[in-house]
């Protein structure tokens, strides 16, 4: 199988760790994977990618423009700077929940990720999610990477099965906060499979 | 054992497996993650060390391998400026055991103040190079040095750029490894001791070596070409062939040889890979190596070859190359086109620019903000310097006038404050970058009478390159607690006369402090202690009282803390990343924002 996978957000969301358990949760079921991660200066609130490479025929460290199957985004405006990696047939999760730059705070331009979600709506097949929303019952926003990846399994466009995912979140969280991820990805599941219903 | 690691996981791997005796560098992105790699794998044996610089940790590993062992040294590009003085010499003197410099490079440049190439100071100290194109060529890159280090009694740089370095992959470790077994070093001055005579014999051997090198590196297995053509070739090595074989994965009618040792340059190997070809595309990130010794090769042998490349225009100068410029470049040369159908954006919304910025409760923000207040109104220059407190030249702190490299900014003060005598001059430094290279311009500051601010922004790590150990902190590589190096009588020792310890979130203590000082003269030391965010998790939070704010935005536009934003109507904190350190409360005139502070 081949399969080209990014996860986009903002410095600070969690990203990585979404990112490390599909790679593994990959291996795990036998695939050939390599990735890449936005590390250093970025990672202090600026914009964020991982490109998770599933399969023999990846090259190329980046998944090369348009070559995205699943566009993971942790926040809408990120989704749209980095919607020309995914394929003209991809599928797109989006947080709706927009993060707002501190620029934005100090020079208002109205940023609050409608126009993104409108775009986005109409140029690609989308999975909305609202963080916001999701997270509530969780009391914390730092649990939306386990939902998120909950919703991509369940939408099947992930092609990894939700019990390797499972097994991967047991191993790369620390015990005490398992139970709780892995609700949150369940949680996700739950979304994941009425929205591609 | 397969291992998924990360570009600079698996060269630290491969140190591991050649039996690597020590392992010194500094912190440096995208350098950072081999040394702590190491260190979180069996390395029974082994001495490993974060030295003070990277002169340091060459000199360290120099010993080393004098000794018979075999020692990596690590750091990012701009770090081999600092230890070149090192590197030329012990070029010209020689190791017995391997000695490979690792020397990441960062072309974009992504994280770096520099677009320099790192096998330029292969050639330029007449030393081999390797350049991997994956983190499994690394792998095996590292260990096919260290024997090519020992072989010929020289030492051999290493050069990953970014995309290799944090690109992860799986690799095939062996179960058992062990430190190699060496005898120690024995005397032999005429050996060890450089002197102008042994040097000039030095160098010609160095330079006969370099040719049967070359000439080894002709049959080298990562030096390789494929593919047919009828005239055609691209030049490649690094990401960048990475990038070629995922734009001609499926097509393409041409030649692709790639070079992974571009000093000494495989002219054996070229020369017949050149063979029919007519027009070759050098296609590689940062300096014209590959390219220069093609046209060289083409001029020393009549070859009848037009080369493209930067030399010509074709390819730019700067930037990292990506698999869609590859496309493009490739399309021109080859005439056919390989990228797939990509989106057209041009109509999307504005998107949100995300510059970095310290992160929310960053004790670097209310050091910043405390100078500034106190300097309202005063002429001033803000020397700053390398770590996250750059950051603090972004609006609305705008607190860094310049920034140049590691330690200037306390030696550029100085400057500043024999040409510009009104000004008050500030240098700014970290914790880390003041033991690897503020001292001593501490020290020129005190005996040549500068007139100046220090600032040291201590937060008791090295917090930009992800939270290594430093002298100040009292923990090294080897897992031992040692004595703490203390800043305050570092100064002191040097003889700087004031030296006041304060906490930066008692925002008025350290305004008048600060403006006490600005009417002193000499050199007066400020150490503004806390400890970053990321070492002491806080619980505490603020938050703001929506009938008391007054929707002024004071707060967001003073300090910029990426935990305060507005929803229209009043300033909101996002819970999820105030750490309750109080400086907002101290800014708002309406008093709406509380909760727990630090004292
Ligand atoms: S990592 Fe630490 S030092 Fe760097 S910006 Fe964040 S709080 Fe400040
Ligand atoms: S207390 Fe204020 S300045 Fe400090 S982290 Fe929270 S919002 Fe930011």
């Amino acid at each position: 199988m081949n399969k080209d996978v990014m996860v986009c957000g903002v410095g600070g969301q969690g990203t990585v760790l979404a990112s490390k358990i599909i790679a593994a949760a990959a291996m795990e079921e036998g695939s050939t994977v390599h990735s890449a991660e936005t590390i250093g200066m970025a990672q202090r609130g600026g914009s964020v990618t991982s490109h998770i490479r599933v399969g023999e025929d990846a090259f190329s460290p980046l998944i090369p423009f348009g070559g995205a199957d699943l566009l993971l985004a942790f926040e809408v405006g990120e989704a749209v700077r980095n919607l020309k990696y995914l394929k003209a047939d991809g599928v797109a999760v989006v947080n709706t929940a927009a993060v707002m730059p501190v620029t934005e705070s100090l020079q208002s331009t109205g940023y609050d990720g409608s126009a993104m979600a409108a775009y986005l709506r109409d140029r690609c097949t989308c999975i909305f999610v609202n963080s916001e929303e999701v997270c509530r019952p969780f009391g914390s926003s730092r649990f939306f990477n386990m939902i998120i990846l909950g919703v991509a399994a369940a939408s099947g466009k992930l092609g990894i099965s939700t019990e390797t995912l499972l097994k991967e979140i047991e191993k790369r969280v620390p015990a005490r906060y398992t139970d709780i991820n892995k609700k949150a990805f369940l949680a996700g599941c739950e979304i994941g499979g009425k929205a591609s219903r | 054992m397969r291992e998924y690691v990360m570009g600079n996981g698996a060269i630290a791997l491969g140190a591991l497996a050649a039996g690597v005796n020590l392992v010194a560098g500094y912190p440096g992105t995208p350098s950072s993650e081999i040394i702590e790699t190491v260190s979180k794998y069996p390395h029974e044996g082994v001495h490993l060390e974060w030295s003070v610089n990277e002169k340091a940790a060459l000199e360290v590993a120099a010993a080393a391998a004098y000794s018979g062992a075999r020692a990596l040294v690590t750091m990012k590009q701009m770090g081999l400026n600092v230890a070149s003085d090192a590197l030329m010499s012990v070029a010209y003197v020689g190791v017995k055991g391997g000695l490979v410099v690792v020397s990441a490079d960062d072309p974009g440049p992504i994280s770096s103040q520099t677009e320099q190439d790192t096998r330029r100071y292969a050639s330029f100290c007449r030393i081999p190079v390797f350049d991997p194109s994956s983190p499994e060529e690394a792998f095996e890159m590292v260990q096919d040095a260290f024997d090519y280090s020992e072989k010929y009694g020289r030492p051999v740089l290493l050069r990953p750029t970014t995309r290799i370095c944090h690109a992860y992959a799986s690799i095939e470790i062996p179960e058992h490894y062990a430190p190699k077994a060496y005898d120690g070093f024995q005397k032999d001055s005429r050996r060890w001791v450089i002197f102008p005579k042994a040097s000039y014999l030095n160098h010609g051997k160095m330079e006969a070596e370099n040719v049967e090198i070359g000439r080894e590196f002709s049959s080298y297995r990562f030096n390789t070409a494929e593919g047919k053509s009828s005239g055609k070739a691209v030049v490649t090595s690094g990401v960048s062939y990475a990038y070629v074989k995922e734009c001609l994965k499926h097509s393409g009618d041409v030649k692709i040889i790639r070079i992974a040792t571009a000093f000494p340059f495989p002219e054996d190997f070229a020369l017949r890979e050149l063979e029919g070809i007519r027009e070759v595309l050098c296609l590689e990130e940062l300096s014209p190596c590959l390219e220069e010794q093609i046209l060289i090769t083409a001029g020393r042998h009549h070859l009848d070859l037009t080369v493209h490349g930067k030399t010509d225009g074709t390819v730019p100068f700067n930037g990292e190359n990506s698999a869609e410029l590859t496309g493009e470049i490739l399309q021109k040369f080859l005439g056919t086109s390989f990228s797939a159908d990509v989106r057209d954006l041009s109509d999307a919304p504005p998107l949100p620019v995300r510059p970095p910025v310290l992160c929310a409760g960053c004790p670097h923000r209310a050091s910043f903000y405390a100078v500034k207040q106190a300097m309202k109104g005063r002429k001033t220059v803000f020397c700053g310097d390398i770590g996250c407190y750059t950051l603090g030249n972004a609006m609305p702190l705008d607190m860094v006038d310049t920034c140049l490299c590691m330690g200037a900014g306390i030696t550029m003060a100085q400057g500043f404050s024999h040409t510009d005598h009104d000004a008050v001059c500030f240098g700014f430094v970290g914790d880390s970058t003041f033991f690897a290279s503020g001292m001593t311009g501490v020290v020129n500051a005190v005996c040549n009478e500068a007139d100046m601010i220090l600032c040291v922004l201590d937060n008791s790590t090295t917090a930009m390159t992800g939270h290594q150990p430093h002298p100040g902190t009292g923990r090294n590589m080897m897992g031992h607690v040692v004595d703490k190096v203390d800043i305050a009588k570092v100064l002191e020792g040097i003889g700087v006369k004031t030296v006041v310890t304060v906490n930066p979130f008692d925002t008025a203590a350290c305004v008048d402090l600060v403006r006490k000082l600005a009417d002193e003269k000499g050199v007066r030391a400020v150490i503004f202690k806390a400890p970053c965010i990321a070492l002491v998790k806080s619980d505490r939070k603020c938050s703001v009282d929506a009938d008391k704010c007054i929707h002024c935005k004071k707060c967001i536009r003073e300090i910029g803390c990426p935990a305060l934003t507005t929803d229209g109507k009043t300033a909101v904190i996002d819970p999820g990343l105030c750490t309750g350190c109080g400086l907002c409360t101290k800014i708002c005139p309406t008093g709406a924002i509380g909760g727990e502070t630090h004292e």
